[in-house]
């Protein structure tokens, strides 16, 4: 709480006092209880009357602070004291409450983005500088001592630490680097020190652009957001001329009718007339909402597109790189006459010099030293293999085409990906299956989607036939279509737009390299694994910092919590209120009820609201 | 056309800002007028060259409709 609160909170107690003395002592004296009701009431109201009389010298008519000062005075008027004060003193609770809400979800969204770094330590002219990241120029020297942020983008000259990324990724799991690693600023620096020479100016920096992208989400409205404030602008003048009309017709029209029963019941209408706990409930629901999604790496660009997922009626996948790790893995040895390990370790050594994608994925699953004085004379022929002698052995190691040519008598193998031959001395050894690999993630990710009513799940890939089919057989996606060039994906796209119903969504879900016709043309378009990529940061409209489809599924799963509550708040209150209006126009429904109704929507509207921040990861 | 983005501290309830950022859509020289009340945020659009021009008109139409609101800069 603020001061402001705070002094507005004390204001309150004393006149809650003040009323409740007067109200429950009844003192014997008749003046002595209005005295307490008007002191109560100026200690709570005064503000608010001298506001509403700012406001009509403005011509500012239907303008809250008015509305309350009218309904009072005209109590006061009638006699009705204490509901006079009763009404001035729950509004005061009511948007006490309601500042002490924002205020709260604001920190606590703030908190939840503290990426933003402080200060740099640079070195400048052999001395180290602490100065605002802004004044860091590209190319300088910046030290990161442990259990500081990253302040800029920048690869490691010297040093080795864990880092924390979760507050970019929600990914609890720290991250080993070491010299020539790039670092992205916003990350905490676990246990070494480093030094980074900066490659991104402050406002280049992965931190600036996340956070300008979360500060501007709450820009992009909501269609929720749109009708509650359109519902506002009309419904208070409307209630306003019914109240007056409450006021001043029947009493001339009803026989035996009094002026001061229509007039109070004209002054419970405008105690409801005031519509800003609805109006705050709904963008406050969407603001808990994007924060939830941010805080498990889900960048969601506006509150539209929250709204709008939502309705995810039909995903697109990328293949490579989105279902699959994008890598190609050793998958599978058969050795024939040796171990497998001892076929890895030969087809390795022979592949040690060379630096072809295959070779990589091989040294990689051996992941021993190889010792290098074992290897001579390597030979690598384009488009076949390598032939390396490995401990005075000559090893092949290569395609069909390879082992054709040297003579070797093989057996073919029916293995999907790529296949690699081994001979040894002459004689086959065996195969080494790589292949890409389904991201464990992705089963988890299309179970989830089946779970939230996603009705169609598609692959749309460049990749070839067979290995397609696997992997859309293995997830048991609804439909693929491989061997496609990027022209052809925003067909099928288009084509799968045409197919779904007038209100569902089309989700693209890509790793944002090359996509970006196909995100421009979905609904919502998410780019994964984006930490870093700057181009899918800029494309899509909603951003995973991580590689982890399943991510898209838990950002559903918080739209459809935020649009429910949403739903809940808009429903709830309309009908509160539109029901206090009914019964007081017919005179059941007291001021009291109507001050009831009114701060008793607000207050639970907001709490409603508030839920969403309590949101859990699964 | 250029997106500008400014703090804007001291919108009492989140119908004011609506209403605020109904009259200040009327403004003929900026477009896609936003303000954001959770995150006390105002942003529009408007040519570079106008820009001076466009936050006194701006300002001065936060002084008529809601006096407590500013723009921090």
């Amino acid at each position: 709480m603020d001061k402001k609160m705070k002094k507005q909170l004390i204001k309150i107690i004393i006149a809650l006092i003040l009323f409740l003395s007067s109200l429950l002592l009844s003192f014997k004296s008749e003046f002595i209880n209005n005295i307490l009701f008007i002191i109560a009431y100026i200690i709570a109201g005064y503000n608010v009357v001298f506001k509403a009389i700012k406001n009509i010298t403005r011509g500012k008519i239907f303008d809250e602070n008015f509305l309350m000062t009218i309904a009072t005075i005209g109590a006061f008027g009638i006699g009705e004291f204490p509901e006079a004060v009763a009404v001035m003193l729950f509004y005061q609770i009511g948007e006490l409450f309601q500042s002490y809400a924002v205020d709260k979800s604001r920190k606590s969204i703030a908190s939840l983005m503290d990426i933003r770094p402080d200060y740099a330590n640079v070195y400048r002219n052999g001395e180290i500088k602490k100065v605002d990241p802004n004044e860091v120029n590209l190319e300088e020297i910046i030290l990161i001592k442990p259990g500081e942020k990253i302040p800029l983008d920048g690869v490691v000259i010297e040093g080795e630490s864990l880092l924390n990324t979760l507050a970019l990724t929600g990914e609890a799991m720290p991250r080993h680097i070491k010299p020539g690693a790039e670092v992205l600023s916003g990350c905490i620096n676990n246990d070494g020190t480093l030094k980074v020479k900066v490659t991104k100016e402050f406002g280049q920096s992965t931190v600036s652009k996340i956070l300008d992208l979360v500060e501007n989400a709450s820009s992009r409205k909501s269609k929720s957001e749109n009708f509650i404030s359109k519902f506002a602008k009309y419904y208070t003048p409307i209630v306003v001329i019914i109240a007056v009309i409450l006021a001043t017709i029947p009493p001339l029209i009803i026989e035996g009718a009094t002026f001061s029963d229509w007039v109070y019941r004209a002054l419970a209408f405008l105690v409801v007339s005031c519509p800003c706990a609805l109006v705050i409930s709904i963008p406050l629901s969407f603001f808990g909402g994007i924060g939830a999604a941010s805080k498990i790496g889900v960048l969601v660009k506006g509150s539209n597109y929250l709204e709008a997922l939502a309705s995810t009626e039909t995903i697109v996948c990328d293949k490579t790189g989105t279902l699959t790790e994008g890598e190609f893995k050793v998958q599978k040895i058969n050795a024939i006459g040796y171990s497998n390990e001892d076929l890895l370790k030969y087809a390795a050594y022979a592949e040690n010099y060379s630096n072809h994608p295959i070779s990589l994925s091989l040294k990689d699953a051996y992941s021993n030293e190889i010792n290098e004085k074992l290897v001579t004379g390597t030979k690598e022929i384009s488009g076949k293999g390598i032939i390396a002698k490995v401990d005075g052995k000559e090893v092949l190691v290569g395609n069909e085409k390879l082992m054709k040519e040297n003579n070797i008598d093989f057996q073919k193998s029916n293995e999907m990906g790529t296949i690699i031959y081994v001979a040894i001395s002459d004689k086959f050894a065996g195969v080494i299956m790589i292949a890409d690999r389904i991201k464990e993630d992705a089963y988890q990710a299309i179970k989830l989607f089946k779970e939230n009513h996603v009705k169609k799940i598609v692959m749309l890939t460049g990749d070839k036939e067979s290995i397609s089919k696997e992997v859309a057989n293995a997830l048991k996606l609804d439909e693929y279509h491989a061997e496609l060039l990027p022209q052809d994906k925003v067909e099928w796209t288009q084509k799968l737009i045409n197919e779904k119903s007038e209100k569902g969504k089309l989700v693209f879900v890509g790793d944002g390299i090359n996509d970006a016709p196909v995100l421009a043309l979905s609904d919502i378009g998410v780019a994964m694994g984006a930490l870093g990529s700057d181009a899918a940061i800029e494309a899509a409209d909603v951003v995973i910092m991580t590689d982890e489809p399943s991510k898209v599924a838990s950002a559903i799963k918080i739209s459809k919590k935020t649009m429910q509550i949403a739903r809940q708040n808009i429903v709830f209150a309309i009908t509160v209120k539109v029901a206090v209006l009914i019964l007081s126009a017919i005179g059941i429904a007291t001021m009291w009820a109507a001050v009831f109704a009114d701060v008793g929507v607000s207050v639970l509207a907001i709490l409603n609201a508030l839920r969403i921040l309590n949101i859990k990861n699964n | 056309m250029k997106t500008y983005k400014f703090k804007i501290k001291g919108l009492d309830c989140a119908n004011c800002a609506n209403e605020l950022e109904r009259s200040l859509q009327k403004i003929d020289v900026i477009s896609n007028v936003s303000i954001s009340f959770m995150m006390q945020r105002l942003t529009f659009e408007c040519m570079e060259e106008n820009e001076e021009a466009a936050l006194e008109i701006i300002k001065k139409v936060i002084r008529k409709e809601e006096p407590d609101a500013y723009i921090e800069e």
